[in-house]
């Protein structure tokens, strides 16, 4: 596999989100707007790029029997950084989040990309695939968000474009579930085929 | 009175998977049938017991003493796999039937977000270590009562029509989100 692909497999082919559905919570809970979406997204690929860059270097060290809960403490070296950036930084997205910053350590898609693909590969492609990963997660989150904004709280990135509320039911859990499915939903219907 | 309000609170008003999404990938996973839906839902109840016990008393005796809280995630998630890993071994001495019924969902269990997210959640909320055992038990069972409903649905789906694109996982989320929303008929009970 070139590292072309390599680098735009996250986004269509084996989109986290979108195709493989892994990483649901996080998806579901951030994504009340475009901004938090993205926000949820960038840190996570800053974890999953760190991660699987150290794993890749690490892995011919690592005895096997002991390989997951290694992977897991670096995993949550790097949450731990995002988590004390994030909070010194940008506080007010911080909050927002809030939780689901040191849950980025049991997201399945950045143990997965490790297991799967960073202990068995070289840290270029490792790196290549944190990126692609990463952005296809932050894309995914994007739609998501952006779709929710507009139609729970009528705005674009936070600007509003129609007076009073929107479809509030869209901001709140039920309208999470309800969009993420037709999104899915989409993208069965048009993969398939 | 106090406990009441932790209860309702964490099994209905702000349940966990519906209302605050920890533990979606569980729920969607094994809420095939109704059998292994009760049988994930024991694993994770007791583990969440546990677990929760062990990371308050780490949390209080150990990281705000030595001044090191910022180690919580890195910790917590630590013991939490060393518990998953230790009941699944006691549980194999001990009591074979249970282990029968609730071993093959234990290795889920560690990277089962609602563990984690409860253990951090009674850190943040000051809870004393009753009020944490209380509000992760409650929150636990508000997770099988989730996970039940679901599975049962989704066992009289089987029996329909579904369009192609909609099979699966599509499907599974609308009818987690009209769940939802009848769970938040049970928003305002508690403030």
């Amino acid at each position: 596999m070139n590292q072309l692909q390599n680098f735009t497999k996250g986004f269509f082919k084996e989109n986290p989100i979108l195709v493989l559905v892994l990483g649901t919570c996080p998806t579901l809970a951030t994504t009340t707007s475009a901004l938090n979406g993205m926000g949820m997204g960038l840190a996570t690929t800053f974890v999953l790029i760190g991660s699987n860059v150290v794993i890749s270097l690490l892995a011919n060290v690592i005895p096997d029997k002991v390989r997951i809960p290694a992977f897991i403490v670096v995993i949550a070296s790097f949450v731990t950084v995002v988590d004390l950036v994030m909070q010194a930084y940008v506080p007010s997205l911080y909050e927002t989040l809030g939780i689901f910053i040191p849950l980025i350590v049991v997201n399945c898609i950045v143990l997965g990309r490790a297991e799967a693909f960073a202990s068995k590969n070289t840290v270029l492609s490792s790196l290549i695939d944190g990126v692609g990963m990463g952005l296809g997660f932050t894309m995914a989150l994007g739609i998501l968000g952006t779709f929710r904004e507009i139609v729970g709280s009528g705005s674009i990135f936070g600007f509003k474009f129609i007076k009073g509320d929107g479809i509030l039911v869209f901001i709140l859990a039920p309208g999470a579930f309800i969009a993420l499915g037709y999104l899915i939903a989409i993208i069965n219907r048009f993969r398939r085929t | 009175m106090e406990y009441i309000i932790i209860i309702i609170s964490a099994l209905l008003v702000n349940n966990v998977v519906l209302a605050q999404f920890l533990g979606v990938c569980p729920f969607l996973g094994v809420s095939n049938k109704v059998d292994t839906a009760i049988g994930m839902a024991g694993a994770v109840t007791f583990v969440i017991v546990i677990a929760t016990t062990v990371t308050y008393l780490i949390q209080i005796y150990v990281l705000n003493k030595l001044g090191i809280a910022f180690m919580q995630t890195i910790t917590f998630i630590l013991v939490i796999a060393a518990l998953v890993q230790m009941v699944e071994i006691i549980l194999k001495k001990v009591s074979q039937p249970l282990y029968q019924a609730l071993g093959i969902f234990l290795p889920l269990i560690t990277t089962n977000c609602a563990v984690l997210g409860v253990a951090i959640l009674v850190i943040q909320k000051n809870y004393n270590l009753i009020q944490g055992v209380v509000f992760g038990a409650s929150t636990a069972l508000g997770f099988g009562l989730a996970l039940i409903i679901m599975a049962g649905i989704r066992e009289q789906l089987e029996l329909v029509n579904i369009p192609k694109g909609m099979k699966g996982v599509p499907i599974s989320l609308v009818i987690a989100g009209i769940l939802a929303l009848a769970f938040m008929g049970f928003s305002g009970i508690v403030r």
